[in-house]
């Protein structure tokens, strides 16, 4: 399967040149044991650039998690117009990261941009999302809630398979609406619920377009240092320093946090997830 | 066997949950309208929130193309966008196919790692993999932007495959004793009847080729501004335009530009609306 030698191979490779010092001149690669992930210690952007990116996973999962349910039970309970509804909801899912980010780069202006003059209309003082170290993260968050919606779309096909029954079983027995959604939608989507879990938290530790493209994009040295997530920094030490062996064991320590993140999730999980049947 | 939660019963609650959806729609429709505002305002405007413009500029449309080579990153994004989604569904199908049709030894294991390797960040990869395009000399060419999807896509692959299993597998046992080869299952039978999956893959790929800015920062930054993709481009003219890094701050040209770059998705989710939905939901099946 060329696919996987593909993907194996490169996977070596990487993990080669992890371990060496990589000359890009003559294309050589020097051995050099484990110095670059000593460095990985070392580099106090390495820690800061880690806490960012968890800073901000810890802080998008939830948001996305509860923003895309909500719009979900949102459309499972309208009859017809559902559809035009999950249509708009989705169309900023198409939108290409460049444009959301251009967007929002003045959408977000702390000066004149219009979520603050929105905000000010109900007497709130927004902040200087884009300058405020404080509030940089929140500024990218912002931007993954815009574009929740296959979050949405994959919780909106999971409560259609709740079965109706189950409801009117409850209704007989005098659930209300808060305990029906817990004791039965809960558990019966938790599979969807499980899987956006592990597949936004993957992708939480990869954010790298909105912050490039918003603090990162030209060499200035005026980006304020939250805004500094592990892929941006990664990116910079392979292709704006060429720092290959330095960068693939970057790579490789983000791949054991993913993996391990990931594990912990699917343990965690396991207790929860009902499964219906032999699904 | 499914069913609905069902609408509300009393007219309070239907006129709350379309009041409530009707805000969220809003919310999401915001940034769209807001562009489409920016785009049309003279560059002391922009940032004025109105969305009616003030002083109407529709020049700025004529003009965009005289400021920016936006013809070019567009051609040059619809091109690679096609060749990608091209070789990803077509390698990608061979590779399902196989795993679909075919019993071998290890198989289980074998799309096992072809699963995980959904987990694996591209940026383990995306150091070798760019040595390997340096070293076969490739660099500054639009290859390195596709070539790798001749090997097929994890996801996809999976797609593909449990279209594949769904299939009949007396179609290809009628076919195998009427004597067609392996090749003539696969382009005969299996591809002609994926052609829905076929297009899911097609058109996700398009997308996130469409999308793909850190592959175009790796191998089109060190070229012409006119070898730019579209994504490399408004980036590109993010800066230009930026007063801290000298420009005038003519922010409606950036406007402009990504109301033209985000169309042709729009397009495409116009025409392929239930293509994509049905892609992320099954998404969420694997699980």
């Amino acid at each position: 399967m060329g696919f996987l030698v593909f993907t194996v191979g490169a996977m070596i490779y990487s993990l080669y040149i992890s371990f060496s010092s990589y000359n890009l001149a003559t294309n050589s690669a020097r051995p050099i044991g484990f110095d670059n992930y000593a460095r990985l210690f070392e580099d106090p952007r390495v820690a800061v650039s880690l806490a960012n990116t968890l800073f901000y996973a810890v802080m998008a999962v939830p948001l996305e998690i509860a923003f895309a349910l909500v719009l979900a039970l949102l459309l499972s309970r309208m009859g017809r117009g559902a559809g035009i509804f999950r249509t708009l909801y989705y169309l900023p899912k198409m939108t290409p990261a460049v444009a959301t980010a251009a967007v929002f780069f003045l959408l977000l202006n702390g000066n004149s941009g219009a979520i603050n003059e929105g905000l000010a209309a109900i007497g709130i003082q927004g902040p200087q999302w884009l300058v405020d170290p404080d509030w940089v993260k929140p500024s990218i968050v912002i931007m993954a809630l815009w574009t929740v919606s296959g979050t949405m779309v994959i919780f909106l096909a999971a409560l259609k398979n709740v079965p109706v029954e189950l409801y009117e079983v409850a209704s007989l027995d005098g659930a209300g609406p808060v305990r029906k959604f817990f004791s039965i939608t809960l558990p019966m989507i938790s599979g969807a619920m499980f899987f956006n879990v592990i597949v936004l938290s993957i992708a939480a530790f990869q954010v790298f377009d909105q912050a490039y493209l918003l603090f990162w994009r030209d060499q200035s040295n005026s980006s304020p240092e939250a805004s500094l997530f592990y892929a941006i920094y990664l990116f910079q030490q392979a292709f704006r320093q060429f720092n290959f062996g330095f960068a693939a064991a970057m790579a490789w320590l983000l791949f054991v946090i993913i993996m391990i993140v990931t594990v912990i999730q699917v343990k965690f999980g396991n207790r929860f997830v009902y499964y219906e049947g032999d699904r | 066997m499914g069913g609905r939660i069902g609408t509300p019963k009393t007219v309070a609650g239907r006129v709350t949950l379309a009041a409530v959806s009707t805000g969220f729609a809003l919310l999401f429709l915001y940034p769209f309208a807001w562009l489409l505002a920016a785009s049309f305002k003279p560059r002391g405007e922009v940032f004025d929130n109105r969305l009616i413009p003030q002083t109407f500029v529709p020049e700025n449309y004529a003009e965009v193309w005289n400021q920016l080579p936006l013809l070019s990153w567009m051609f040059n994004s619809v091109a690679i966008a096609l060749l990608a989604a091209t070789a990803v569904s077509i390698s990608s199908s061979i590779v399902a196919f196989g795993f679909a049709y075919f019993s071998f030894p290890g198989r289980k294991l074998l799309f096992g790692l072809v699963l995980e390797t959904m987990m694996l960040p591209g940026a383990v990869t995306m150091i070798p993999v760019y040595l390997i395009w340096k070293e076969t000399g490739l660099l500054g060419t639009w290859v390195p932007l596709w070539g790798a999807n001749l090997f097929g896509s994890a996801f996809y692959i999976f797609l593909q495959r449990q279209f594949f299993l769904g299939l009949p597998r007396e179609l290809f046992e009628a076919a195998r004793i009427d004597g067609a080869s392996y090749w003539g299952l696969f382009w005969r039978i299996a591809m002609p009847l994926s052609v829905p999956s076929f297009v899911i893959v097609f058109l996700f790929e398009f997308q996130a080729s469409w999308n793909n800015l850190q592959a175009a920062l790796i191998y089109l930054n060190a070229g012409t501004v006119d070898e730019f993709t579209a994504p490399l481009g408004i980036a590109y003219a993010m800066t230009k335009y930026s007063p801290t890094a000298g420009g005038q701050g003519d922010y409606q040209y950036v406007m402009v530009a990504s109301l033209i770059v985000t169309l042709p998705m729009l397009i495409l989710f116009a025409f392929g609306q239930r293509y994509f939905i049905e892609g992320v939901a099954t998404q969420g099946r694997k699980g």
